[in-house]
């Protein structure tokens, strides 16, 4: 008999089916993946076994007997735990006050400290409970999630995406781990889409598309762009890159430091590097490293010394976001819905935030509807954006089209230097190939690029150098050209920089 | 427990109809209110909003609505542009007494001059001394992050104060007794803003009124500053991306609307209050900050509550002199009103999910 045993769930929000009549089993001692695209019904599904929703029909089968949770804490007594993407820590707390926090009854502070000691080492997870979670880097507060749940010892353990914040070598560590969990019989309900680390980790695979079970596989024989197929449920294409004569100096920063705001963020320390006409760079790092404070600090949103920013030979630390794009720089940040668009505004009235200037939107401060709409629909064509029209909300396109529009934006403004933070984070993998498609386009029409992401596979496909940002510090950029993962994964770790 | 649980889609209509919705509600709470006072609800609810406009004296009335009801509008506007921005102005009754004492004070010194060139001069002025009373709570915003709705509005009462200084001191009537006012702008032509039409209530500050209601609309709607201050409220992050810095925004709305609200108040002392007087603050500064609301801080919305105001101002006077009910009555009545607006809005806005207690 399986574990888990779910049979034809189905839930429906208002205008979509996030999952229909989805049926599957997960075996004792087994790690099985669930595989999809963003908005496939991959959160919806594991938050009706964790009991954070409620299906509209069908039933779960738990240890042979029917399983309804009707609240996360009925789920993790019967024996279900989960990991979230986003942590739910406090950092102003110790490891052990965060954990005893989560619990129902927490033990006596040292006696809970001692059996996450216990647990830490039985399963090489290395933690001191002593420690201050804001002083902890994101590998290690995932720990803190991961020992939480296993002081449960759960039957179920469900980890969504856990590895999207970690180095190629903490993603290792995990691995052990969990395979040591199942090897105990405990199962494990893992969600990624990252297809190699499937392949590597996972026994059965089930695949979501548009809320419906499409394809069971053993990730084990398929190859990661079989499995893609499944996912997409078309033919995939890879962007080809060409390796092109640089041209001169575009972008160059000297000595950037900044101090961060943020008590709990991460300050820069002296940031030297040049970036050239025609040449993609990637800066790799794990969340949290310095990423926001870089992103701010090229697009005039932190002010800094004038010579420490350079486009083109000219000082533009001092200057703002508007001026710099004067100066042809560029910009889109993570965040798509607050930051990079205004979520309650219309997609032509969010053309106006970085085109107002630089396409001639208006004149004399009145602004042009007309064109600003022309423009606007000139992006939801060519990056293919799926929306009724223009004039829709923001915030009704989901995430991987809008992130389509807001580096669509400034790509069909012809930068000289284009700066993009996670340019295709959440986005289904036809878009983030065309996503990549025309910033290769853009490098080869000679723009600088400057791609900062954490997704190595990315970078590893559109950039020509590459330099790797840890606890604020950017190791010097080198030739993208025979890089290795592990390499990356040592200078990630905070390794060999000088 | 009461939870609050967002609208995924709140009806488009009911937004539009939220503010008659709290208008029926006023009467209605403010009928019981009359009733506890003992007097006849339906003739009190009449009295305010009936009488003004069609009642026996409407022919008089009507004059006092506009009179009443520029003031209101012309802080209003200045406020909304604040209030969409998030940055709450809460004292533009401090900046309308600031703005007429400047204007004024630049007409006394000029008595008794009789070029055209002064009244112009007396606008700026108490558009200028308006700008610098709310430039203060943005500087100690910006410098020191203090709060502005505090600063503001505790300026209120520094400037009530230096009115009285000032009609007790330097801008006392040299020939008026020994009382606490100033000299009466209509004694010089000058400096005086006449009822242009006779009977109509319509002095310069109504047409500046007019003219703000539709700059207003036209910049929030058409122009690029409009644009970022409805992007500055709806999305900071996404403002500071497009390059507006939130300093420049604070000292803008906060000038802005000081600089409408001393206008109105110079506009108000040369014209129907007459002269500087302790009896000058009349509290439009507070009540434009229900105009804006029940406006839904939208120009046209501002210029009809604005005469909505108005309407219960003119009426309030009617029910105390003619009900004998006192003055505070009409004012918990406008502020009920707000209360309302506020109500209703949270309803159209939220659903509400009750929530058994958990036992722990």
């Amino acid at each position: 008999m399986s574990l888990i045993s779910l049979q034809n769930l189905t839930k429906t929000y208002p205008g979509v089916i996030a999952n229909d009549a989805v049926s599957f089993d997960i075996d004792h001692a087994e790690i099985h993946a669930l595989l999809g695209e963003n908005g496939a019904g991959k959160s919806t599904l594991v938050k009706m076994i964790y009991g954070l929703v409620k299906p509209d029909s069908g039933t779960i089968t738990f240890q042979d007997k029917p399983f309804a949770p009707r609240e996360p804490r009925a789920a993790r007594k019967a024996g279900v735990a989960m990991v979230f993407q986003h942590f739910s820590l406090f950092e102003a707390l110790s490891v052990a006050e965060n954990i005893a926090l989560g619990m129902e009854k927490p033990p006596k502070p040292a006696i809970l400290s001692d059996q996450i000691r216990e647990v830490s080492v039985k399963y090489g997870l290395t933690l001191d409970p002593e420690r201050l979670v804001g002083d902890l880097s994101v590998g290690e507060r995932q720990r803190v999630e991961i020992i939480r749940c296993l002081l449960q010892e759960p039957k179920l353990f469900i980890m969504d995406e856990p590895t999207s914040v970690l180095t190629p070598q903490e993603v290792q560590t995990l691995f052990e781990t969990l395979r040591r969990l199942r090897d105990e019989g405990t199962s494990i309900l893992y969600i990624s889409h990252k297809l190699e680390e499937i392949k590597q980790l996972c026994q059965r695979a089930t695949v979501l598309r548009g809320g419906k079970v499409v394809a069971t596989c053993t990730p084990s024989a398929e190859t990661a762009k079989s499995m893609a197929e499944m996912m997409v449920g078309t033919k995939l294409t890879t962007p080809q890159k060409i390796k092109p004569e640089f041209g001169q100096p575009l972008l160059r920063v000297q000595n950037l430091s900044v101090k961060s705001a943020d008590p709990f963020g991460t300050s820069l320390v002296d940031i030297n590097f040049t970036l050239r006409a025609g040449e993609i760079m990637g800066i790799a790092g794990v969340a949290g490293n310095g990423q926001d404070e870089l992103m701010l600090a090229l697009s005039g949103e932190i002010r800094t010394p004038p010579a420490s920013v350079q486009i083109e030979g000219g000082f533009v630390g001092q200057l703002g976001p508007a001026k710099r794009r004067q100066r042809g720089l560029l910009s889109a940040p993570e965040e798509r819905l607050g930051h990079a668009a205004a979520p309650d505004m219309t997609l032509t009235e969010n053309v106006l935030l970085s085109a107002y200037h630089r396409q001639n939107l208006g004149r004399r401060g009145f602004i042009d509807f007309a064109r600003a709409q022309i423009f606007a629909q000139g992006v939801i064509k060519r990056f293919d954006v799926r929306t009724p029209s223009a004039e829709n909300s923001a915030k009704s396109l989901s995430g991987g089209n809008l992130q389509k529009f807001v580096v669509g934006r400034e790509v069909m403004q012809n930068p000289r230097v284009f700066v993009v933070n996670q340019p295709t984070w959440g986005v289904d993998a036809a878009a983030a190939a065309a996503i990549r498609q025309s910033l290769l386009e853009l490098a080869m029409a000679g723009a600088g690029v400057l791609v900062i992401s954490q997704d190595l596979d990315e970078l590893m496909e559109v950039s020509h150098s590459f330099a790797v940002l840890s606890e604020g510090r950017l190791s010097p950029p080198r030739d993208a050209e025979g890089i290795t993962v592990e390499e990356i994964g040592l200078l990630m770790g905070g390794a060999e920089i000088a | 427990m009461i939870k609050l649980i967002p609208r995924n889609q709140p009806s488009k209509s009911m937004i539009a109809l939220t503010p008659l919705i709290a208008v029926l509600l006023t009467m209605l709470v403010g009928g019981a209110l009359f009733v506890a006072l003992g007097k006849d609800p339906f003739a009190a609810i009449r009295m305010i909003f009936w009488d003004p406009l069609f009642g026996e004296h409407a022919f008089y009335y009507r004059g006092q609505i506009l009179i009443k009801a520029a003031p209101l509008i012309i802080i209003a506007l200045g406020l909304s542009f604040g209030f969409r921005a998030g940055i709450w102005n809460i004292g533009a009754e401090g900046q309308f007494i600031m703005g007429a004492i400047c204007g004024g004070a630049v007409g006394l010194a000029a008595y008794p001059s009789d070029s055209w060139l002064l009244y112009p001069a007396m606008v700026l002025a108490g558009a200028l001394g308006g700008m610098l009373w709310g430039l203060i709570p943005a500087f100690l915003k910006i410098r020191f992050n203090a709060n502005e709705i505090l600063v503001s509005l505790m300026l209120v009462y520094v400037a009530v104060n230096f009115l009285s200084g000032m009609v007790t001191g330097p801008l006392r009537n040299p020939d008026g007794f020994n009382f606490p006012e100033s000299r009466a702008f209509q004694s010089f032509s000058a400096a005086h803003n006449p009822e242009i039409w006779a009977g109509t209530g319509i002095h310069i500050g109504v047409l500046v009124m007019l003219g703000l209601v539709v700059g207003c609309y036209v910049m929030l709607t058409r122009h690029i500053f409009g644009f970022n201050i409805r992007l500055a409220g709806q999305a900071p992050r996404a403002a500071r991306f497009a390059g507006i810095s939130p300093n420049r925004m604070i000292m803008i709305c906060l000038g802005l609307s000081g600089a409408l609200a001393g206008m109105a108040g110079l506009f108000e002392v040369t014209g129907p209050a007459g002269k500087l007087s302790t009896t000058f603050p009349l509290g439009y500064g507070f009540t434009a900050i229900i105009v804006a609301f029940l406006g839904r801080l939208h120009p046209v919305g501002i210029f009809l509550a604005g005469l909505l105001l108005a309407v219960t101002y003119v009426g309030g006077d009617i029910i105390q002199s003619q009900l004998s009910l006192p003055k505070a009555s009409i004012q918990v009545f406008q502020g009920m009103l707000l209360f309302f607006l506020l109500a209703v809005d949270v309803l159209v806005m939220y659903r509400i999910q009750l929530l058994q207690r958990r036992v722990r």
